[in-house]
């Protein structure tokens, strides 16, 4: 192989960034088990490994820009280092919603939730698992999965609208409930935006395959 | 608007098949890389342009290359006229053993111009032309062997263009320079073509990425893309030329 030095670094980026998508991925199960279980150690780890996601961010990004410095990626390979790069933003983002999540649960103070959980948990293990296949389907450069992905965010959609009313409901029966619905409703917003990210994230893999720059699922998975 | 016209051009070294069946349009005003392997056909390609190859005994053309519309390859073509519109820059700087000023003066006189005053405005026309003029103009008398490789490199263009040819064809113009030397060569080309049609043979994939507008990939004497820049080296259409141009093939 002529390029045995390059094909291992860039084999060792994706690595780097499956390795970051895995910690994402953890942070956004654990700050929504956090809130179910009103664990506040929990929320405050998941809070302080999101500067690890960050550090990981700059340091993929680091290593991407040092790779086009000194190896001249052409054509496949140079998209995949781009899309390595844009990866690593979203993912971090990914890890902010995550993080925003730990704190509500942080200022929700003491005491039971309004309700117990089960849509935003469903959420969560839905962006979750989005997340997972995204990743993987950029590994194996897979546009049949890139594509059919995104279509699931119908689902998260939907449980999102299904939160929303339901914690509607629960502020006009009795406007007390006002402040912690309103923080419930935030966890909601968080997870259906991690969801629409990953909607971004397939599009890079259909870009990294083809050259192409398609605009995937039917939402507004664009906008940030 | 194209300049040179290639159509199906097979090209032999007596049984050899060195290029097959290759067409192209040549835009005017624009540069145009030819990349591939060692052996691929692209010089070859490129001295058929200028009918470089005639010189060369055993070998044999089929096809058809027009300038301007004209078939080059015509039985009434003057070869010399022909040269003297489409010039060439070679990989080594070949500057005569002379100064720089009668260096650049040489394809002028030979054409019959001899007035003292025209010479004097064209070779300081050529150098401003090749980038040069600043660094020379006060050793015009001067050996030109006794410049920097890439000077001598600028002077060979200078040159070139001053028998106001239409077409400059390169062929590695800057594999003997230093990086330096290399990107004045670059940033040169860029000027260039706003008065010329330029072809440029190049090894070095980051270059032809650099400069050119059309890229042109060779393989075992074969064209297998051409198309924009731009194109060939973010997405380019055939696999050969993906492995190639990443370092994978070739």
């Amino acid at each position: 192989m002529p390029r045995e030095t390059f094909d291992r670094e860039l084999q060792r980026l994706q690595d780097e960034m499956l390795m970051m998508g895995n910690m994402v991925e953890q942070a956004l199960t654990e700050s929504v088990e956090s809130l179910k279980h009103r664990d506040r150690e929990q929320a405050q780890r998941v809070i302080t490994r999101d500067r690890q996601i960050n550090a990981k961010r700059f340091e993929i990004e680091n290593d991407a820009l040092v790779l086009i410095a000194t190896q001249q990626p052409m054509a496949g390979d140079l998209r995949v280092i781009a899309a390595v790069l844009d990866l690593a933003s979203e993912l971090e983002r990914i890890g902010d919603y995550a993080k925003g999540i730990a704190k509500i649960n942080l200022m929700l103070g003491e005491g039971p939730l309004l309700k117990p959980l089960v849509d935003v948990p469903r959420m969560a293990e839905q962006a979750r698992s989005m997340l997972h296949r995204a990743l993987e389907a950029f590994i194996h450069q897979d546009v049949d999965s890139a594509k059919s992905i995104p279509l699931e965010d119908d689902d998260v959609d939907c449980l999102y609208e299904q939160v929303y009313r339901e914690l509607i409901t629960y502020i006009l029966a009795d406007p007390s409930t006002i402040q912690q619905a309103n923080y419930l409703l935030w966890v909601a917003h968080n997870l259906e935006r991690a969801a629409d990210r990953v909607t971004n994230i397939c599009e890079r893999v259909v870009f990294t395959v083809t050259g192409e720059m398609v605009e995937l699922g039917g939402g507004d998975a664009s906008s940030s | 608007m194209e300049k040179i016209q290639v159509q199906h051009l097979n090209f032999y070294y007596r049984d050899f098949r060195a290029l097959q069946a290759i067409s192209m349009d040549v835009e005017d005003h624009q540069i145009t890389a030819l990349i591939g392997p060692s052996g691929c056909g692209k010089s070859t390609f490129l001295r058929c342009l200028n009918r470089m190859n005639d010189t060369i005994p055993g070998t044999r053309v089929e096809g058809k290359v027009t300038l301007d519309g004209v078939d080059i390859y015509a039985p009434d073509t003057d070869v010399v006229a022909l040269r003297r519109r489409v010039g060439m820059v070679f990989q080594r700087p070949n500057p005569f053993p002379q100064s720089v000023y009668d260096n650049v003066a040489f394809g002028p006189r030979v054409l019959g111009w001899h007035k003292q005053q025209d010479l004097d405005e064209i070779v300081e026309r050529s150098l401003r032309g090749a980038a040069l003029w600043d660094e020379v103009k006060d050793h015009l008398k001067q050996d030109a062997l006794s410049l920097s490789l890439g000077q001598q490199q600028r002077l060979c263009i200078a040159r070139a263009i001053a028998i106001q040819p239409e077409v400059i064809l390169m062929d590695e113009p800057c594999s003997a320079l230093d990086p330096i030397a290399t990107l004045q060569i670059e940033e040169l080309m860029q000027q260039l073509k706003e008065r010329y049609c330029i072809v440029i043979v190049t090894h070095n994939m980051q270059q032809a990425a650099r400069v050119s507008d059309w890229t042109g990939f060779f393989w075992l004497g074969e064209l297998i893309e051409f198309d924009h820049t731009e194109t060939v080296f973010t997405h380019p259409q055939h696999r050969l030329t993906e492995d190639y141009i990443t370092g994978r093939a070739g």
